[in-house]
């Protein structure tokens, strides 16, 4: 019954995302558009303009949720969402320099972003091997930080030696943003994050375990060195793939975990698909209302995930210490 | 040698960056159905050897064999279906229901995404009931007192439907009840179903009323293996653990009684322990090991 509740709300979020915008549609206009029916323009507004940003903005909401439920037990920290582990700041790093540099290219951007994204990775990851081999999942979490401030300083110095126009480009990009999708990055996004969501969800029994411990998990079964290793790397990879489409979208890997956990519970089994869904409608929603809250100008998506996600996680905070 | 759980001949370890062994040199077989205890003083290398036992180590020197095959080389999962271990420390992150918790256990006979199905409901019930534990099944785990969550715990191992069942300092910390009620559990399984236990523990008194073997490391040595009336001699244990006792025998079995500063002053040198005592500070590169055992 929930399924089919969250499944539905799912298909409903992307009908009112692609209804609503400079030109209201009707759902039935947005249906018919969908099989290639009705006036033209409506065809080309819902299915070259609106359909693939939805979809993109569900995918990737769904991508951070999911990676930021993994995250957390991984870490063994509800705390945990997908930018601590330090790849928001190389990411932001590499797309603020494609804007600094005037990379040309529609692909520039995210791509600067995904490199900058894979070296922070690579520098977090090598950081947090300790002696005899190990990766210490406490020094991931402080390897995250210290590489994301360092990065944060460098995007701050390359902003403040760039002329305005790219600050303010740079600045919201850096905030999150939708804005131009293209069928071609619904599908590049769409077929990359297919194996670390599937990696992520064979692990769901492991991440269960895990969350009890990395001593009690390896008695209970679990390979716990190599789960780790397998975990870091497809959650990062996930992330970044999203960080280099969208720009940096605080707050979904954060709190949606936390949402699912009060109503489905802690077995990672079902956790994840719910999160996936639940993520992945917060965020087509958060994008519906950056395009038409303040129409014709948009707000950075990130923007209204955190409006939207911190008094929601301020109350999940209450709710944990009473 | 089939009849051998586990297996150490010769074997030692040493942590990176530490500069003397933390278990050196030791040999000791577990027999099928019997009930162990290592023994031993803080940082004494128990819990170290314990892991060389499970294959979570590997050794720096000598051969570890568990069921016959070098420990380390073992599936986590295979070898999850055989051994269940009680650890020492254990703080999970997320709430959950007892009954989750234990049906936890059944992890490593399920295939990756299967749910849970009959047989492992039955052996999540039965191991409630074994542990005393069915009347918390629906309780957070959270709101459980110090000797319950063990019971779960012990529970959880049972799940596993193991053929040795080994607890690392599972009753430190608990009081006088809660510490009989899990070792007598223990005991029974022991006896009553063919398993074999493995106990570590620093409490020697204990573990005498309840084992059959004693192994009592020293310094990352075995200092003496044997029934407790072998071991537990006045001799061994004011050299392991640097302390005057006294060994008063309790229905047969020693139980260990330690002197008071003036008490010893009667019965032996007294400075000479406190030297002994200042001596008690070896064993540290060890200690810092075991204070970062994951």
């Amino acid at each position: 019954m929930r399924w089919i509740v969250l499944v539905a709300v799912a298909i409903a979020t992307l009908l009112v995302a692609v209804a609503l915008g400079p030109v209201h549609l009707g759902l039935g206009d947005v249906v018919r558009a969908i099989g290639g029916g009705g006036a033209p323009t409506t065809v080309s507004i819902v299915r070259d303009l609106r359909l693939p940003r939805a979809l993109l903005a569900f995918l990737v909401g769904g991508s951070l949720a999911v990676t930021g439920a993994a995250l957390q037990a991984l870490v063994r920290n509800p705390l945990a969402d997908p930018y601590l582990l330090g790849l928001s700041g190389g990411a932001g790093l590499g797309a603020v320099l494609a804007l600094a540099l005037h990379a040309a290219g529609a692909w520039a951007v995210p791509a600067w972003a995904a490199i900058g994204a894979l070296l922070a990775i690579a520098l977090v990851y090598r950081l947090a091997i300790v002696a005899g081999g190990v990766l210490d999942t406490r020094i991931l979490l402080l390897a995250g930080v210290v590489v994301g401030a360092f990065a944060a300083a460098l995007v701050a110095a390359v902003l403040a030696l760039s002329p305005a126009r790219e600050v303010r480009g740079a600045l919201l990009w850096l905030l999150g943003s939708f804005e131009g999708t293209s069928w071609g990055a619904v599908i590049v996004f769409g077929a990359y994050a297919v194996v670390p969501l599937a990696v992520l969800y064979r692990a769901s029994r492991p991440l269960d375990l895990l969350s009890l411990g990395e001593e009690p998990a390896r008695f209970l079964g679990t390979n716990v060195e190599t789960l780790k290793r397998v975990l870091y790397v497809a959650a990062s990879l996930l992330t970044a793939a999203a960080v280099a489409v969208s720009g940096i979208i605080g707050f979904v890997g954060l709190v949606i975990p936390h949402a699912v956990r009060l109503v489905w519970g802690h077995t990672h089994r079902t956790l994840l698909p719910a999160a996936f869904l639940l993520g992945g409608i917060l965020l087509a929603g958060a994008d519906t209302v950056a395009r038409v809250a303040f129409a014709p100008v948009s707000l950075p998506v990130g923007v209204v995930t955190a409006v939207v996600g911190v008094p929601v996680f301020a109350v999940l905070l209450r709710r944990w210490t009473t | 040698m089939d009849d051998l759980i586990f297996a150490a001949r010769d074997v030692s370890f040493r942590y990176p960056r530490a500069d003397t062994d933390a278990v050196h040199a030791v040999s000791l077989g577990v027999e099928r159905g019997e009930l162990i205890a290592l023994a031993g003083p803080n940082g004494s290398g128990k819990t170290t050897l314990l892991r060389l036992l499970l294959g979570v180590l590997i050794p720096s020197g000598g051969v570890v064999e568990t069921f016959g095959r070098a420990a380390h080389t073992w599936d986590r999962r295979a070898l999850a279906r055989r051994v269940g271990v009680v650890v020492q420390r254990e703080e999970p992150v997320f709430p959950l229901r007892v009954r989750e918790a234990v049906a936890l256990g059944r992890y490593p006979h399920l295939r990756p995404l299967a749910p849970l199905g009959p047989k492992d409901r039955e052996a999540v019930d039965a191991a409630l009931a074994r542990a005393d534990a069915t009347a918390l099944a629906d309780r957070w785990i959270g709101t459980l007192s110090g000797g319950e969550w063990q019971r779960v715990r012990v529970a959880r191992a049972l799940a596993q439907e193991p053929e040795v069942l080994v607890l690392d300092e599972a009753t430190a910390g608990l009081d006088i009840r809660h510490e009989m009620e899990v070792l007598e559990l223990v005991a029974d399984l022991v006896r009553e179903r063919g398993l074999t236990g493995v106990l570590v523990t620093h409490n020697v008194n204990l573990a005498a009323r309840f084992v059959d073997r004693l192994a009592i490391l020293d310094r990352g040595r075995a200092a003496a293996v044997g029934s407790p009336a072998e071991v537990l001699t006045r001799d061994v244990l004011e050299r392991v653990f640097r302390w005057p006792v006294e060994i008063v025998p309790w229905h047969g079995v020693p139980q260990v009684v330690a002197l008071r500063a003036a008490e010893a002053a009667g019965a032996a040198d007294p400075a000479g322990w406190q030297s002994g005592r200042v001596a008690g500070g070896a064993g540290e590169a060890e200690a810092s090991g075991n204070g970062d055992p994951e």
